[in-house]
């Protein structure tokens, strides 16, 4: 009997697993919430406020999917993920996407057999110098002592930078961020690196922030993004075409406060395509003809969206740079809604 | 000349002790100023203490208590130095009891945390009427059904299965002990499977507690949690890994060692990373076993493996003569292990089980690196990476080191008066 009921289990398992992968959008549907991985907290990109609510640019990706295809923002169960443990929490299915400062590369791409859907933001590897120093460019540091966490590809992008610029530098090795910063304030270092992102949260704790300055160099290509399982092409693209709306949307001047407008009809026929007064974008996605119109009303536009996490209002103050949409000199350019 | 000879007639009035030998001063001399090599020590100690105070009395005394971030606390010091407590007086839910435990419920896990010492007196305090030890035994489904909510069914069916069983092991222990321990088992376990198919029938809409996911525990909850069952549960499994270690059954034995010395061989981390990550291969996606009880069983493995070693040394130390004295008697195994020699072996292991309880509790802190939040991943991962509070660290860290301490210490204090308590030796 018992032999029985274990082949019993494992019979049921199996046909769970199946059921899974059949259809990820069903899944979410029935299940009526999103599983999305998130970071365990990155400031401005993932963090849960006072009263337990995440907030940041990843969630905001989150909660865009959940309102596309559920209809509520907060139907999102965030599962907290460190560096470690994330990719199998997607592959395993515990997570239906990953929204978690992700870098495209080629290996996790291929070879883990995930589908990065676009880019959310383009991140580098960066410099930052106190203002004593003098210096005003990457190339001028030759001969500096420079903090670096250990183990990462910033420790590898560093020495490729330096020896490529014929100059010398000391490592001064760290094991996380948190003594990395304590260790750059004390003087233990000239120079401390990281992703430009992290280096502008950093620097926004100190109690003196103006004293130090981010070098305009980047030295590497981190683009981050969500992404999702191989093997489910219409989940991976209703999570791409939720982020292409929101960069579609600041493109073609859509904002969270004259959606409404937008939304009864205008003269642009990509406007009306995106929030379905035309064709039947929304229908092919498996969605209905609104999808956009709820995922712009979480937070309105993908500017919208950075200027409120991460952007130059918050404490974090990073510019748009790279994340300039391709018409103001930045990489943002989403496919045509057509 | 005369007779000088002197003889006095009466007793002199009492002196005081001279003032080097009494009091404070006495005191002084002998413990911190007994040869110039300590008088040196004491005086660097002295002066080191003074330091340290002079640096963190008035950081602490200065502390900012009620600003809504960094930026805000450093305005109101304005370049003085000084705490930022404020992220205490913001913060102390979730570092308490997690990030998304809703907040109307906080109640809930308090009462727990309170029983919880009700439930624990009479197991600590053996002087206490054995009469509460029935508490004790419903304790754990009461603290389920409080910390966890839900239906009430699910407890109360664990507990109706581990009743039964204890019935049907009463009714043959007078026969035999295997056959008792066995049907016992069994019944429970019959019990429990079928209700796995009625309960979720009956259970009904709205329970009376509203239920929380595994998800949503986190802070010193977390810790707390994973301490009392991991340490209460670990603590059987390991006196009977160490006895099947000493057996002479040589499956039995082998399968013991094998156990004891693959986890000891293992480091905490990586079977928290099989709990977490390789398990959830193996499940389907939407039926995972919930995350806290892998937790759960991977420590609990972990510090059973330790505290079988701590209790075969006091086994070992045992005299041989012992053993001979409960066969002389009479006694079987079970009867022979339960009455003469765990009760002394035990009393050995005292000093070694606390130890490995303690380090435990404190080993519970990783399950931050499978990202929960409990205390230390509450702080390292959300509050440190919230924008208001990104770069306090010393406040945090230091009301996460109290917390630690105040029950660290208090199971020290408890282990050193149960020695007292038990010390049989006249010395």
């Amino acid at each position: 009997m018992k032999t029985s009921f274990v082949l019993g289990a494992l019979a049921v398992a199996g046909l769970a697993a199946g059921a899974a992968y059949a259809g990820t959008l069903d899944d979410v549907k029935a299940r009526g919430t999103l599983n999305c991985g998130v970071s365990t907290g990155l400031v401005g990109f993932a963090a849960p406020n006072a009263s337990g609510e995440w907030e940041g640019f990843d969630v905001g990706m989150c909660r865009a999917v959940a309102a596309a295809v559920l209809g509520d923002a907060n139907a999102v169960e965030f599962v907290p993920t460190t560096g470690k443990t994330r990719f199998t929490a997607l592959a395993s299915g515990e997570v239906d996407m990953l929204a978690r400062n992700t870098t495209w590369t080629f290996s996790r791409d291929v070879d883990l057999k995930f589908e990065f859907t676009g880019v959310n933001y383009y991140d580098g590897q960066g410099f930052m110098v106190p203002s004593d120093l003098g210096v005003s460019s990457a190339k001028e540091l030759d001969g500096a002592t420079v903090c670096i966490q250990t183990g990462t590809t910033t420790e590898l992008n560093l020495a490729d930078f330096f020896r490529s610029n014929n100059m010398s530098y000391e490592p001064v090795p760290i094991e996380t961020n948190a003594e990395a910063q304590q260790q750059y304030l004390a003087g233990a270092c000239d120079v401390y690196t990281t992703d430009a992102s992290g280096l502008a949260a950093t620097r926004a704790t100190f109690e003196n922030p103006d004293a130090h300055v981010v070098l305009p160099e980047i030295i590497s290509k981190e683009p981050l993004g969500p992404l999702v399982r191989h093997g489910d092409n219409n989940w991976g693209d209703i999570v791409r075409w939720t982020l292409n709306a929101l960069i579609t949307a600041e493109e073609l001047g859509v904002t969270s406060a004259n959606m409404a407008e937008m939304a009864s009809g205008t003269n642009n026929p990509e406007i009306n395509r995106l929030m379905g007064t035309e064709g039947t974008l929304g229908e092919m996605l498996g969605l209905d003809a609104t999808w956009a119109q709820r995922v712009l009303a979480v937070g309105g536009n993908y500017g919208e969206m950075f200027e409120a996490n991460i952007g130059e209002s918050t404490p974090i103050g990073l510019a748009r740079g790279l994340n300039a949409q391709w018409k103001n000199g930045g990489l943002l350019y989403s496919p045509p809604f057509r | 000349m005369g007779d000088v000879s002197f003889v006095r007639t009466q007793t002199l009035p009492e002196m005081p002790p001279p003032v080097a030998e009494q009091g404070i001063v006495k005191w002084l001399r002998e413990n911190l100023f007994s040869s110039v090599a300590s008088a040196i020590l004491t005086i660097i100690a002295l002066w080191a203490v003074y330091k340290f105070t002079a640096f963190a009395l008035p950081w602490i005394a200065s502390g900012v208590w009620n600003t809504e971030s960094l930026a805000a606390c450093r305005n109101v010091l304005d370049g003085a130095r000084g705490a930022c407590f404020s992220v205490l007086t913001e913060r102390w839910n979730q570092l308490l009891f997690g990030i998304s435990y809703p907040a109307e419920h906080y109640w809930r896990p308090t009462v727990a945390f309170v029983l919880l010492f009700f439930a624990a007196a009479p197991v600590l305090f053996f002087d206490l009427p054995r009469k509460f030890l029935i508490f004790t035994g419903v304790y754990p489904f009461i603290a389920y059904w409080l910390i966890w909510g839900g239906t009430i069914l699910s407890p109360a069916i664990a507990l109706a299965g581990i009743i039964m069983g204890y019935f049907v092991y009463a009714k043959f222990i007078k026969s035999s002990f295997a056959v008792a321990f066995l049907g016992g088992m069994a019944v429970a376990f019959i019990i429990w499977i079928l209700s796995g198919y009625i309960v979720p029938a009956i259970a009904p809409e709205n329970p009376f507690f509203e239920a929380v996911p595994s998800r949503n525990m986190g802070g010193f909850m977390l810790n707390m949690i994973l301490g009392t069952v991991c340490v209460s549960l670990s603590l059987p499994l390991g006196i009977v890994l160490a006895l099947g270690r000493q057996s002479n059954m040589p499956v039995i034995k082998i399968i013991c060692v094998f156990f004891i010395e693959f986890i000891r061989g293992v480091p905490l981390i990586t079977l928290l990373f099989v709990a977490n990550v390789v398990l959830a291969y193996f499940f389907p996606p939407d039926s995972n076993i919930d995350l806290i009880l892998r937790v759960i069983i991977m420590i609990t493995l972990f510090s059973a493996a330790y505290i079988a070693e701590v209790i075969r040394g006091g086994l070992a130390a045992l005299p041989v003569g012992q053993y001979e004295a409960a066969d002389s008697l009479g006694l079987d195994y079970a009867q022979a292990m339960r009455l003469i020699i765990l009760p002394q072996a035990l009393k050995i292991s005292i000093p070694g089980i606390v130890n490995v309880s303690v380090g435990l509790f404190k080993d519970t802190t990783l399950v931050s690196v499978i990202s929960m939040f409990d205390l230390v991943g509450a702080i390292r991962g959300p509050i440190l990476a919230a924008t208001e509070w990104n770069g306090v660290y010393w406040e945090l860290f230091m009301f996460a080191s109290i917390l630690f301490f105040l029950v660290c210490y208090s199971i020290s204090q408890y282990s050193q008066w149960l020695e007292r308590r038990l010390a049989t030796d006249h010395r």
